[in-house]
């Protein structure tokens, strides 16, 4: 038998059922839910009169609309509080664990899920939320879904799904100094295009991956969704099976021990095959900043601004004539002459404990520029605040003039109060430079939290190297 | 869901790549509990020149006369002509709901995002693929002739232009069978619960630490 990838073990290790069409009816060990994606999912479980088919098998957390300043006194939108009302009337219905608003483990679903050890190495996991890539860096199969697919895992603890084709992602070499996990998806966003990985499960493998910390490597699997790929992994290592031991959710005792034994399995054969391969040499990989309306947008800090008049694809040229116009730059400026107004350090992408470590490790002894009308930190979960909090790193913040708020997605998507107002321009560590992502009219540039600390104290995008 | 076999409508071009979900259905009216009214505010940032915001009414704010919703020959629109990459980014079912809300069932690109094109089939919207030099020609056609129409026909898979012509697409056989019958996917799976149970069974034997709740 030829050997199999990553993907194939783990696909291979979920299937209840083939169906005769191809497709096959995949079993799903946990489901992360949150507040905006489940309320119709619950509604359609109740008026079809079934129940969750495992209640321990999900998790949930209100994430998308909770506000990041003082919420003892509740959520002030009347709209936001009935949504995270529902999803905590709906827990306590069906008796599924939920992390509350005020619970200091509550936090942005894709950094809890690990951090708790409630999304584990072998496990498919599931969410109604495209970031759920993320927990691919722990050697899982984890992809987003809609709230159909949310209420059909609810219902049947399975999906149906088709499976994907096998890309592997492969960066070898030692990173430039300054260069960071964000720059390398982004690096890789950049090269194969925001459609580069649909229809494909991408693992990212060789030394430089290997050699990034659990963390990183989600940062990594995190946007696999901006390249069109639902799912992206990472085998498991020595650093992954450290990273779980002791985690609340993780297996303890002799059951811990049967699950390493298991878990390092779970890596891609010598001799397998993937459908496409690329390769990319981490010496080539420089700072990168988005400067467009696409997270393929990018450009290296000592990069330049596109002229669309160079590009000879159509509807690539508008696109790109579009997204100036949109982001009020000039064909051909460098990246270095555009100046945000905002700066935002978090999001499932960049909000764990070693991003506010790369951040402060720059802001430290600067003050942030007289052009920057509001910098925030928005730490991924309660535990991460507590634990930045403990190293000092709140007051290096503070005391540089950025303010530190409470953990949710705030101005990653802009569904609490936290948002850009229009033709503002922020340096955001996020994963979407969409229009209107971060409010209506906002413009976004997406950096890695050490690139968006350097601008936040230059007053403009600057190489973090130089200061 | 309702059941789509065939479609026969007024086409509306929307000429843009990498179309992603948050342009279809802004994150603001996410905080809706419902399935449905989501119409009004698809393509909510193009499609109205004031911002937007749930409970307004939406009859009464300024449009954008450049948006293609908005222009007279389009009304009434029920098959969305769209470039690569639509729907794109998050994985929002708002886009579909608020897409068919609105009155569209089919959308035709050279290329869908995967979670959107899934979300699509479990909503009564058929998204059809076909190459990107046919979707180029059927944006000229639609382009030249006010009040262009086609035909989409899921049972033979076909999409018939005014003069005749036929192009063919590929759908798989689970989702067209679904979309055909409007058919209620947790019923049929639930038809195989004796074998999720074996399966949690053997896996409960193999793996035990995933049924077993530690910790927290």
């Amino acid at each position: 038998m030829a050997g199999r990838t990553l993907y194939d073990k783990l696909w291979d290790a979920h299937v209840v059922r083939e169906n005769e069409d191809g497709t096959a009816l995949l079993y799903i060990d946990r489901q992360l839910v949150h507040e905006v994606t489940s309320p119709q999912a619950f509604e359609g479980l109740r008026m079809a009169g079934r129940r969750p088919w495992r209640t321990d098998a999900n998790l949930a957390v209100a994430d998308h609309n909770v506000p990041t300043t003082d919420r003892r006194g509740g959520i002030a939108d009347p709209v936001s509080r009935l949504q995270v009302d529902t999803l905590d009337e709906n827990c306590a219905a069906y008796g599924i664990t939920e992390f509350a608003m005020n619970d200091p483990r509550q936090g942005i679903v894709h950094v809890i899920g690990p951090e708790q050890g409630a999304t584990q190495p072998g496990m498919t996991v599931v969410c109604g939320d495209s970031h759920t890539s993320t927990h691919g860096a722990l050697g899982a199969l984890a992809f987003g879904i809609g709230t159909s697919e949310v209420e059909h895992a609810l219902a049947t603890q399975t999906l149906i799904q088709a499976k994907s084709r096998r890309m592997l992602v492969e960066v070898n070499g030692t990173l430039p100094p300054g260069v960071t996990a964000k720059d390398i998806v982004l690096h890789v966003i950049g090269r194969i295009g925001t459609a580069g990985g649909t229809g494909y499960a991408i693992e990212f493998g060789g030394d430089t991956i290997r050699s990034l910390s659990v963390e990183g490597r989600m940062t990594v699997c995190n946007m696999s969704i901006e390249a069109g790929a639902r799912c992206g992994m990472v085998a498991v290592d020595d650093a992954t099976i450290e990273y779980m031991r002791g985690r609340p959710f993780a297996p303890q005792g002799d059951l811990w021990d049967q699950a390493v034994a298991y878990w390092r399995t779970l890596h891609t054969d010598p001799d397998a095959e993937f459908d496409r391969v690329v390769t990319i040499d981490a010496a080539d990989i420089r700072p990168q900043v988005s400067w467009g309306t696409s997270p393929e947008m990018v450009a290296p800090v000592d990069g330049r601004v596109p002229d669309p008049a160079e590009e000879a694809d159509e509807t690539r040229r508008e696109g790109i004539a579009r997204a100036l116009a949109y982001m009020g730059l000039e064909a051909g400026m460098p990246i270095g002459d555009i100046r945000p107004d905002k700066i935002f350090i978090g999001s499932c992408t960049n909000s764990r404990i070693e991003d506010l470590r790369a951040a402060a490790d720059v802001v430290r002894g600067h003050r942030v520029a007289d052009g920057i009308t509001l910098a925030m930190v928005v730490p991924g979960s309660g535990l991460v605040k507590q634990q930045a909090e403990a190293e000092g790193l709140d007051r290096v913040f503070v005391e540089a003039g950025f303010e530190w708020r409470e953990p949710g997605c705030s101005m990653c998507l802009a569904m609490n109060a936290d948002r850009l107002e229009p033709g503002e321009r922020c340096a955001a560590t996020s994963n979407r430079n969409f229009e209107g992502r971060q409010g209506q009219g906002g413009r976004t540039h997406l950096v890695s939290p050490a690139m968006a600390a350097a601008a936040a104290i230059a007053g403009r995008f600057t190489d973090v190297r130089s200061l | 869901m309702e059941p789509l076999k065939q479609i026969d409508g007024i086409v509306a071009p929307l000429d843009r790549a990498n179309v992603d979900t948050d342009a279809i259905i802004p994150k603001q009216f996410l905080k809706s509990i419902k399935r449905t009214g989501f119409g009004p505010n698809l393509f909510d940032e193009w499609r109205y020149l004031d911002h937007g915001e749930p409970g307004q009414d939406h009859s009464q704010r300024p449009l954008n006369p450049d948006f293609v919703l908005n222009q007279p020959r389009y009304e009434g629109a029920s098959i969305l002509l769209a470039r690569r990459n639509f729907g794109c980014g998050s994985s929002r079912e708002h886009a579909p709901w608020a897409l068919f809300d609105y009155g569209f069932r089919v959308v035709i690109a050279p290329s869908f995002a995967d979670i959107f094109f899934n979300n699509c089939t479990k909503n009564g919207i058929l998204p059809v693929v076909l190459p990107e030099e046919t979707v180029q020609k059927l944006f000229e056609e639609t382009a030249a002739e006010p009040g262009y129409r086609l035909t989409v026909d899921l049972p033979s898979q076909t999409v018939t232009t005014p003069s005749g012509e036929g192009f063919g697409f590929d759908i798989d056989a689970f989702r067209r069978h679904a979309l055909l019958n409007g058919l209620d996917e947790i019923g049929l799976t639930l038809e195989h619960a004796d074998e999720i149970r074996a399966y949690e069974a053997r896996r409960a034997r193999e793996a035990p630490w995933l049924f077993t709740r530690s910790g927290a």
